[in-house]
This record gives structure tokens, sequence and C-alpha cells, in this order.
């Protein structure tokens, strides 16, 4: 196997977890509501992901159960931050403490208990292609599955009347109310699915990438979907661009020392935020449809008048 | 970002009661805190299997509290102290983070007994204790010369500290006694604990030509991996081989049952003195793993260089030593290095294609 190969295919599985958890919290942003709670939702889907995976044995039971406690972590955020106007920020981090906490309680009963990792595709002829057809017809569902999904949400934002309203919320909500759209149901449906998106990048860890359970096996993922939603500057076609450099980013430092370059490791794990912090001032300073697109009311409690 | 995660964990902590059980008059509490989940695998696990062997060997004679996932620094105090103040008159801190905490609360609790690992800060009331790690690094250095067929080691570290550094020499000491040439590739991945990126270096490692790996961090991730691609491993810390069947040639463990038991029954004899234990193969405090997927006669090696160590005929720093400038070691320790030598080491011997970071 040829190097750049082998480093191509560790960039992509690296990089699955972070774009479906920062394409969740895309939509979310978008919608106008700020989750910072992505690593708790992350963790908890790895957690019930693996403990269902484990008892089933399937990955696609798993997968299913990480969503599905992805998306009822998100419920949680949703009816305080929602229903009862709680702030974001402070709610977010409280959910990474409880998502952090409530995963080690459903895991504990897992660790050091191994599953079949999640199988790869294999299509004859078409895999054995050497060089592109292990990265192109050789990885697990999951892979494929981030890839149609962030194309799926580029086309519901920009190419549906439903998206269109979901970007109206986001950007202004009380026109939006005024208009007599549902603000908050709108709110609540985006920030399930971003709880969904999170919990199935957690599930991934478990399932696919290291296929074990251990607390704490997130370590801080959830916090870079964050940052990568900001370096994407709220566009789906440049957060696939910035999971796919940052999870390469991510490998090449470990490649760089293994070859003995001599660049210090710790220099090229701060890259991804270095280029985080560089980006935000490049997008406040251009205008236009190159710039940002953050939502107006990101992250502003919005309390319908009855 | 990681910060985030050690404050959210902190608050967790704050949140969280110790339970303890029905208060016993007659029984002698003891305490534990680790860094990291009891079921993490590695490090806190082994110390949890130490507090547990406690448990089994003295009975109703004690009574045993943990506290895990301490973040290191100004909060692991509070915990420390938590536990001096609800009546434990010993109490294991058991991660170098904790070492000025545990000196504070100590100073407090003149009556109170504290047992800090890895560390060199002593009181009165304060010992210390770790494990001569590097012993079993050298039997898996010499495994790795005589299974590898590239003659490339791969090695997944954590922090340039010098425990991590005089195992990497140690192992390839071991390595270059049976094959001089034998070559190393480090992967510094700057956590103890991140098993996506622990199997990350590992693949890096192996796509780069290492076909043995070994790793000086916490999570098995590493030896699934080695499973996986079909080379061979070493666990770290407890023993992996659950998760490498295959792969695992040994695993140089931590084993502190043996250490804990005494260190409580000296404190019910009343005979606890404030000392420095550094035990290794021959103290029961680093066993290895079986050694497996080898042939006959790398086993028996590995089975003999054990008992040279045990013995103390053989020490894995051995005089002479060369670093990797070519520069002859001063050898403070007669035959072989000083444990001083041994605790601050930050140069590599010669051999290691590579810089310590930082210097």
């Amino acid at each position: 196997m040829l190097l750049l190969e082998a480093i191509l295919l560790s960039v992509i599985s690296a990089s699955t977890p972070l774009l479906l958890a920062a394409s969740g919290e895309l939509v979310v942003e978008r919608s106008g509501v700020l989750n910072l709670g992505v690593e708790g939702m992350m963790i908890v889907g790895a957690a019930c992901g693996f403990a269902a995976a484990y008892m089933s044995g399937s990955t696609l039971v798993g997968a299913c159960c990480g969503i599905l406690a992805g998306a009822a972590m998100g419920g949680i955020f949703g009816i305080l931050t929602l229903g009862l106007a709680v702030n974001q920020v402070a709610t977010g981090l409280a959910l990474t403490i409880l998502g952090v906490g409530l995963s080690g309680l459903i895991g504990a009963g897992f660790v050091g208990a191994k599953i079949v990792p999640a199988p790869h595709l294999y299509l004859p002829v078409l895999t054995d292609i050497p060089f592109v057809g292990r990265i192109l017809f050789g990885e697990d569902a999951f892979v494929y599955f981030s890839v149609a999904l962030i194309i799926a949400i580029w086309m519901f934002l920009y190419r549906t009347r439903t998206g269109l309203v979901l970007r109206a919320v986001g950007d202004n909500h009380a026109s939006a109310h005024a208009l007599g759209y549902p603000v908050l149901r709108i709110r609540m449906l985006a920030v399930l699915f971003g709880g969904a998106c999170a919990g199935l990048g957690g599930a991934f860890l478990p399932l696919a990438y290291t296929p074990f359970f251990i607390p704490g096996m997130t370590a801080g993922r959830g916090w870079i979907a964050l940052a990568l939603v900001v370096f994407a500057s709220w566009r789906p076609g440049r957060l696939v661009a910035g999971a796919y450099l940052f999870g390469a980013v991510s490998i090449l430092q470990l490649h760089t020392q293994a070859l003995g370059f001599g660049i210090p490791s710790q220099l090229m794990s701060s890259l991804p935020y270095l280029a985080t912090v560089i980006v935000l001032v490049l997008i406040s300073r251009t205008r236009g449809t190159a710039g940002s697109a953050a939502p107006a009311s990101l992250g502003v409690v919005f309390v319908p008048d009855r | 970002m990681r910060k985030w995660n050690i404050v959210a964990i902190a608050a967790v902590l704050g949140i969280a009661a110790v339970t303890f059980h029905a208060y016993a008059a007659d029984k002698l509490k003891a305490g534990w805190i680790y860094v990291g989940p009891v079921g993490d695998l590695g490090w806190s696990y082994q110390h949890d299997l130490g507090r547990k062997a406690v448990e089994k060997a003295l009975g109703d004679k004690v009574e045993t509290t943990f506290l895990e996932n301490v973040p290191e620094g100004a909060d692991a105090e509070r915990a420390i102290e938590q536990l001096a103040r609800t009546g434990h008159k010993i109490i294991f801190t058991t991660s170098f983070g904790f070492m000025d905490a545990t000196l504070k609360v100590a100073n407090k609790y003149p009556n109170v007994f504290f047992e800090h690992a890895t560390g060199f800060k002593r009181a009165k009331n304060m010992a210390t204790y770790a494990a001569r790690f590097y012993e079993g690094r050298y039997i898996q250095g010499q495994i790795a010369a005589k299974t590898s067929k590239s003659g490339v080691l791969g090695y997944i570290v954590s922090f340039p500290i010098p425990e991590v550094i005089s195992n990497i020499n140690s192992t390839m000491l071991g390595a270059q006694s049976v094959n001089p040439n034998m070559k190393v590739k480090i992967i510094w991945v700057n956590s103890w604990f991140d098993p996506g990126k622990e199997a990350d270096a590992a693949k890096a490692l192996i796509d780069q030509g290492a076909d043995v790996l070994t790793q000086h961090t916490d999570s098995p991730a590493a030896s699934q991996i080695a499973e996986q691609r079909g080379i061979h491993s070493f666990g770290q810390s407890s023993d992996m081989i659950k998760f490498a069947p295959h792969a695992q040639l040994t695993a140089d463990t931590d084993y502190w049952g043996g250490y804990y038991t005494k260190r409580v029954q000296d404190v019910l004899d009343g005979k606890w003195k404030s000392e420095d234990t550094w035990g290794g193969l021959d103290a029961g405090m680093v066993v290895m793993a079986p050694y497996t997927n080898m042939p006959d006669d790398v086993k028996k090696m590995a089975i003999d260089t054990e008992a040279k160590i045990k013995s103390g005929a053989l020490h894995p720093f051995k005089c002479p030593i060369t670093d990797q400038d070519g520069k002859t070691v001063e050898c403070k320790g007669g035959d072989h290095l000083d444990p001083g030598q041994i605790l601050s080491m930050n140069w590599y011997v010669k051999g290691i294609d590579d810089k310590v970071p930082g210097k």
C-alpha cells in the first residue's frame, strides 16, 4: 500500500466524526441557536451506540441508538433553551457536563467489551483498483452517509422553501415570527436534528474507529466540531473542506513526526485552531457572498409575545 | 479545547458526592484519588485493582473509598482534603500532578498518612512510591528486536517527562542488545488518553514500516490496530490481550495490590513510616503479562532476561551508555546509572534518530 493512500484512508476516517457532528451543529446554528453541548451529545451517542451494538451484535442498531440518544440530549437542550428560554451558552456547557457523566454511567458495564467494527464496502473490481479503489469504494457506511448528509443539508438550506424559512428564523426571529412562522418549533426540530447528528458522530467512534468503549473517548472532538462550524463560516461547502482539512492536519502531524521532520508536534496540533482564528479575521473583513453566513440571531433567546 | 473538558470534569466532581459506607468504629478507612476513570483499562484501572486487593486481603479490618476523574491541580487539593476530613487514615494519590496538593493537605492533617505515586516530595506523614517500569521495557525491547522483520519499532508516547523518556531509552537498549541496528519511530500524541489519536498514530507508524508497536499512553487502541493489521504489539499498564489476542507479545503491567496491602497493614500495626519505595520486577510491582505469540526461543530469552533483572545480575541502564550525540554518560551508580539519573532523564541513547521535544 502506498504511503499516500494509507494517509488518505486515515484522514477520511479521522474527519468523519467531525463532519457528522459539525453538520448537525451547522443546521442548529443556522436556525439561530448556539448549542455548545456537542461534546456531551457525542459522548452519550458513543456510549448508547456501543451498548446497543454490543447487545444486539449489529452496527446498524448501534448507530440508530446513537442517533436517538443524541437527539434525546438535544431534546433536553431544546426544552430548556427554547421552552424555558434559559441562557444557551450556560445550558450547552451544562449539557456537556451532563453528557460526560451520563455516558460514564451508561458505559460502565461495557468497558472492556469488544465488538466487530463496522464492515467496509467491498465491490469486486472497483475496490481493487490501485490507489483510488479503497479510498472511493472501500469505506464504511458512516463515511458515505456523512457525505450524503452534508449534500442533503446544502440542498435543504439553499434549494427548499423550508430551508429558506429556517435561515430566516436564524437571521431575524422577530420578523419570521411576525410572518407567522413557528420560530420555536422550527428551532426545536433543528436542535433535535443537531443532537441526532452529534450522536451519530459519537457512535462512529466506538462502532467503527476504535471498536471499544472507554469513558471520555470523544476526547474533545465535539469542541473541534464547534470550531469547524465557525471555520466554515456557517456554509456547508466550506464545512466539508474544513472537516477534511482538520482531519488531514491531525493525521499529517503524526506522519511528520514519524518521518522525523523535527516540526514541534504541539505546533502542528494547534494548527486547526490557528486556522479558525485566521478565518474569523478574514470573514469579518469580507463582504458579500464570499463572507460569513453567520446567523444574525445566533444565541439570542426568543420569547414570543402572546 | 481540551481545557473545557477539564473544567467540565471539575464541575462534575464538585457536584458528585462521595459515597461512604456505614460508619464502623473499628475499621481503618483508606482512600484513593485517581486521575482518570477507573474504567480506563490502564493506569487508574490498575490502581483500583490494587485497592480491591487491599479489601480482599484485609477484609473487615478496612474500609476503602475512591474518587475518580480528579483533575490535577487546584481542584485535587479539595478532593484530597475531603477524604482527610472524613476520617481516612491513609490516602493514596495516584498521579504525578497531585504532588503539591498532597503535600499541602499532608501539612494540614498531621495525623493522616499520605502516599503519593511517582513524585519526589516527601514529608513526615507523606511517603512516595513508584514502579520501575523501565525494567519491563528492556525485556520488551529485546522481544521487539527478535520479532520484528522490518527492524522498525513504532512507539506512541504522551508527554516528554523523564519517566517516558527513560522507558524509550530502556526499550532501545534492550532492542540494541539483540539487534544493534534496530530503529525506532516515535510519535507524541500529547495526551495520556485519546483512543482515536492513539489509533491514528498506530496506523501512521505501521504505514511507515513499523511492525511492532509499543506505547506509553493509556488506551488499548493501538493494540487493536496492531491486531487488525496483523502485526505485533505490547500492552501498557494493564494486560490488553483481550483486544489483541494474536498481536500482543506481552505487557508491562503495574501491580499495586501487594504494596497497598503492606502499607495499609503497616498503619494497622502502627508501623507506618514515610519513605520512598521504587519497586520493580523483583518487588512484584511490575509484572510481565504472559509471553505470547512468539517462538519458543524468544520466549526463553525473555524469561531469562526477566530472571536476570530480578536477581540484579542485569541492570537495563548498565554502563557504559552513550547518548545520541556520541558522548559517554557519566556513571553515578557504580556499574549502572543511579536512580536520580533515571528519574531526571531528558536525553536519548545512541541509535534513536529523533530529538527529545523541547530540547
